[in-house]
């Protein structure tokens, strides 16, 4: 991450867009299947709005292109101008997935956009926003009107509508009218006062406030102040429309501020000062023209009559004209405005109005009133940098060790295990373990973030391979380790791809068959004995059984003879150098093979399977480990080292007796197993911890099972017992071990490797025992 | 004295651009993301300014600003609403829910710093 901070909330940006477009996908699947309702839409709009935003903040032209015409369809929808039809649906989804590789090439981690399909869409979607015929036309001044500044206007025309407006009236029966106390010769020496220069140019401007301008917490003393930032001015406060006290109500207005604003200004910058508050105030602006001395000239014909006609019942002008009599009532006096002080001072009449209101309202009373949809009660969550959660993981993993440790030190010091320290530790090793498993659960998340990018996929997928697939998902929320989570997307894409395109058959062929033309592919998630497991299901022809086998005989995987299972030929698919180019396509080929998917799985610690049924679909299950942080371990000892072997591979251990050892062909021992012979691992010496030949049945051994699923049998010289190990990566902290997976610390505060059965038993084969191993007699 | 402000937007990068730009101007800022967090944190934090979204989920800008001016104590706090819309009608019923003034997205600091010194006392 960037030192810059409009760099690093890029990166928020951008991650922010992918739950956005998340939340897309989930409301417009929801739209799709009929379970939508307005709120669907509005969270669509604001997921496209809030893209469009961001988007804008960052100047991603072509992003916030395409998100506009897609906001806009998004606003005809939740206005109800427009139906949302399934047309439309299928549309705004193709649209999100344009949207996110919009995202995508904005962030430079997607290759650009297709042009092409783009600008498809953005067609589609002005038809849809505009109808057919409006839509080219429309196009244009909708991509223009998004541009537009703004704080826009034309000036020098002074919006009578405005003026219109429903004015406060009351205030006109008030006495105080009659004697009208704006004291123009004062004014005029006011104004002429701070005039250096005679030439200068200015203003004029006579303001009146509505009570909406108060209402809506604008302050008059905030804009005289912007004015004063402008040039010099001289104000003027026409406090004759105050009713009296007992007749005043705290929420009128009744003032009037005449405002002489000197200096080299342009009209648009003094507007501007009152942008916020134009429509709740009667406003004119007039240029002073010529030189100051003639004010008090000027005064009778001043434009502002021109907005006269427009409320009779309150007459600027009339007031202003009567003014122009000289009046020896200077009853309000007139403030010059120039120092800050004064305006505040003249303010205080008007802050007034802007007080509490006198009837006080209960504070719990608007959150109920207001109209929010009873949502459910958003989850409170807090956003935590994963770093800090992986220290806290070290740490509790070091804490568990250490208590080990300790727990293993009271034991040899000889205390009875019903003394009051040992019963103590038991209680400190629970919670140590309840510590570790809350810890383990911070990085738990659902699968749902990957499982959200599928509709996608299976939608592209089946444009390319002609086919109609209808997706459905199952158990989102299913929870694991966030690691697990990120490495689950490309075997599930694998797969589904791979079902799609090998598994389903064609909507002619499915019809033909007596099936619905629409293929299911269901990908579902659930918890089953401490994994995760993740089924991908279709419901297909299943997999052509003479025709895997005949392709693994074509590629020497089996003998021409080899006798298998109807599962073992199923299973036959994820052998490297199955994959032929005969089954490759553009879809789930390129080049990877499903032995490339059973890598990555067993990479995580995980089998993958498969189980068919010709004619009827087919089904995969991956299983994997909840986390990758512990595992649960036998310790075993081999040639005096400690060693760990999770425990997930272990079938069962035994003290192997002589006659059930053989050498095949002099060199391979193989251990009999219930009724099959299985090659010996002798780990001492696979491992390199020593050289000499040993006996075979000195220790103990333990039948192990690869993810590939064939047996071994690892010869150790003996078992310590089972626990729960942190897993310690090896190569951080030293480098790759042929044949160990990671490390811990025991108890006692030795380092055990974690043995990696898959790498050891091949090891095992290439190193295989020598024919001078002496049989113990 | 620090004035506080609070910002009411969904959107987490919104939230942080705003923070950016009135930290950077020297205001205390508070955030909220939705207009009903955005009324507890206002009687909470008690804000000078209120900067506001129209657009978000459980309850819009539009609500959140009624909401507020029923609010004795939120009467006269000035309010700025965020919007992309250079459309007029949305300006109006933020006008008419209360809105003191409004800033258009997107915004560069130096406008939205200006925006909030026009309104704040």
């Amino acid at each position: 991450m960037s030192d810059d901070p409009f760099e690093a909330i890029k990166v928020t940006f951008f991650q922010e867009c992918s739950e956005l477009l998340g939340d897309l996908e989930t409301n417009l699947l929801a739209l799709e299947n009929g379970e939508g309702d307005i709120e669907t839409i509005n969270a669509v709009f604001r997921a496209v709005h809030s893209v469009k935003g961001g988007a804008g903040a960052f100047g991603l032209e072509d992003l916030v292109r395409f998100a506009h015409v897609f906001e806009t369809l998004m606003d005809e929808l939740r206005s109800g101008r427009k139906e949302c039809d399934d047309v439309t649906i299928k549309t705004l989804l193709r649209a999100s997935d344009v949207l996110a590789d919009h995202i995508g090439a904005a962030q430079g981690v997607a290759p650009p956009v297709d042009a092409a399909r783009s600008a498809g869409l953005v067609a589609e979607l002005e038809v849809l926003t505009h109808g057919q015929a409006a839509a080219a036309a429309a196009a244009a001044p909708v991509a223009a009107a998004a541009d537009e500044d703004d704080f826009g206007f034309t000036p020098l025309t002074l919006d009578l509508a405005d003026f219109g407006a429903p004015v406060e009236l009351p205030s006109l029966e008030l006495p105080s009218l009659e004697l009208p106390s704006l004291d123009l010769p004062d004014l005029a020496a006011l104004t002429s006062a701070p005039l250096a220069a005679p030439s200068a140019a200015g203003w004029r401007i006579v303001f009146r406030p509505h009570p909406r301008l108060y209402a809506s917490a604008n302050d008059v003393s905030l804009l005289l102040r912007e004015l004063t930032r402008l040039g010099q001015t001289s104000v003027e406060l026409d406090a004759s429309g105050l009713p009296s006290l007992e007749a005043l109500e705290a929420e009128d207005a009744h003032l009037i501020w005449t405002i002489v604003l000197t200096g080299d200004v342009s009209e648009a910058a003094v507007r501007d000062v009152f942008d916020f508050v134009e429509m709740d105030c009667d406003l004119s602006i007039t240029a002073l023209g010529g030189a100051p001395a003639s004010v008090e000239a000027d005064l009778p014909p001043l434009p502002v009559l021109d907005a006269a006609p427009a409320e009779p019942e309150f007459d600027i002008a009339a007031l202003l004209a009567k003014a122009a009599a000289p009046v020896e009532a200077p009853a309000p006096a007139p403030v010059v405005a120039a120092p800050e002080p004064a305006v505040v001072a003249a303010q205080a009449p008007v802050a007034a109005p802007a007080a509490p209101a006198p009837k006080p309202v209960a504070p719990a009373a608007p959150a109920a009133a207001a109209p929010s949809s009873p949502a459910a009660v958003a989850p409170v969550t807090i956003r935590v940098d994963l770093d800090r959660v992986d220290r806290l993981i070290n740490v509790v993993g070091e804490l568990v060790i250490q208590q080990a440790m300790l727990a293993q030190r009271v034991m040899e010091s000889g205390l009875a295990r019903s003394s009051d320290i040992a019963l103590g530790l038991e209680d400190l090793e629970l919670l140590t373990r309840d510590i570790q498993d809350s810890v383990m659960a911070i990085r738990a998340q659902p699968v749902k973030s990957v499982f959200q990018r599928m509709p996608r996929l299976v939608r592209e997928v089946a444009e390319m391979t002609g086919k109609r697939v209808r997706l459905v998902t199952a158990g989102e929320d299913t929870e694991v380790d966030k690691t697990v989570v990120e490495r689950l997307a490309e075997p599930i894409t694998h797969m589904l791809r791979n079902a799609i395109d090998h598994g389903l058959e064609s909507p002619e062929e499915r019809e033909a068959a007596g099936k619905p033309a629409e293929g299911t592919v269901r990908l579902a998630a659930l918890h089953r004995s401490g994994r995760i497991v993740i089924e991908i299901s279709d419901d297909g022809k299943g997999i052509n059984r003479p025709r895997v086998r005949g392709i693994a005989v074509d590629r020497g995987l089996i003998a021409e003879d080899a006798v298998l299972t109807d599962d073992e030929v199923d299973n036959l698919i994820f052998l490297p150098g199955f994959s032929t180019a005969e089954t490759v396509t553009d879809v789930s080929g390129r080049g990877v093979g499903m032995d490339v998917v059973r890598r990555s799985i067993q990479a995580l610690g995980g089998r993958i399977s498969i189980s068919s049924n010709p004619g009827k679909g087919s089904t995969f299950t991956l299983s994997l480990p909840l986390t990758l942080a512990v595992l649960d371990g036998m310790v075993v000892s081999a040639a005096e080292q400690t060693l760990v072997a999770p425990l997930s591979a272990i079938v069962e251990s035994l003290t192997p007796r002589v006659e059930d050892i053989h050498h095949v062909g002099g060199h391979d021992a193989v251990i009999r197993f219930r009724d099959e012979f299985v090659p010996m691992v002798d780990v001492g010496r696979v491992m390199g911890f020593r050289d000499d030949a040993t006996t075979l049945t000195g220790g103990v051994v333990m039948i192990v099972e690869t993810e590939a699923g064939s047996r071994a049998a690892l010869l150790v010289d003996a078992i310590n017992g089972q626990r729960q190990v942190v897993i310690k990566s090896l190569e951080t902290h030293y480098r790759h071990v042929d044949g160990v997976s990671a490390a811990t610390i025991l108890g006692d505060g030795s380092v055990a490797l974690i043995l990696d059965i898959d790498a050891l038993v091949t090891a095992g084969r290439r190193k295989s025992n020598r024919p001078e191993l002496k049989m113990a007699s | 004295m620090t004035k506080t402000i609070l910002t009411v937007d969904d959107s987490r990068t919104m939230r942080d651009m705003l923070m950016l730009a009135l930290k950077g101007a020297g205001y205390r800022v508070v955030q909220a993301e939705d207009g009903v967090h955005g009324l507890e944190v206002l009687r909470a934090e008690n804000p000078d300014i209120v900067i506001t979204d129209i657009n978000m989920p459980r309850m819009d800008g539009f609500g959140f600003i009624e909401g507020m001016r029923a609010d004795p104590n939120h009467k006269a706090t000035p309010v700025l609403v965020l919007t992309t819309e250079s459309d007029a009608a949305k300006k109006q019923r933020a006008r008419e829910a209360g809105a003191t003034g409004w800033i258009v997205k997107p915004f560069d600091p130096a406008k939205l710093v200006d925006a909030v010194r026009r309104v704040a006392a």
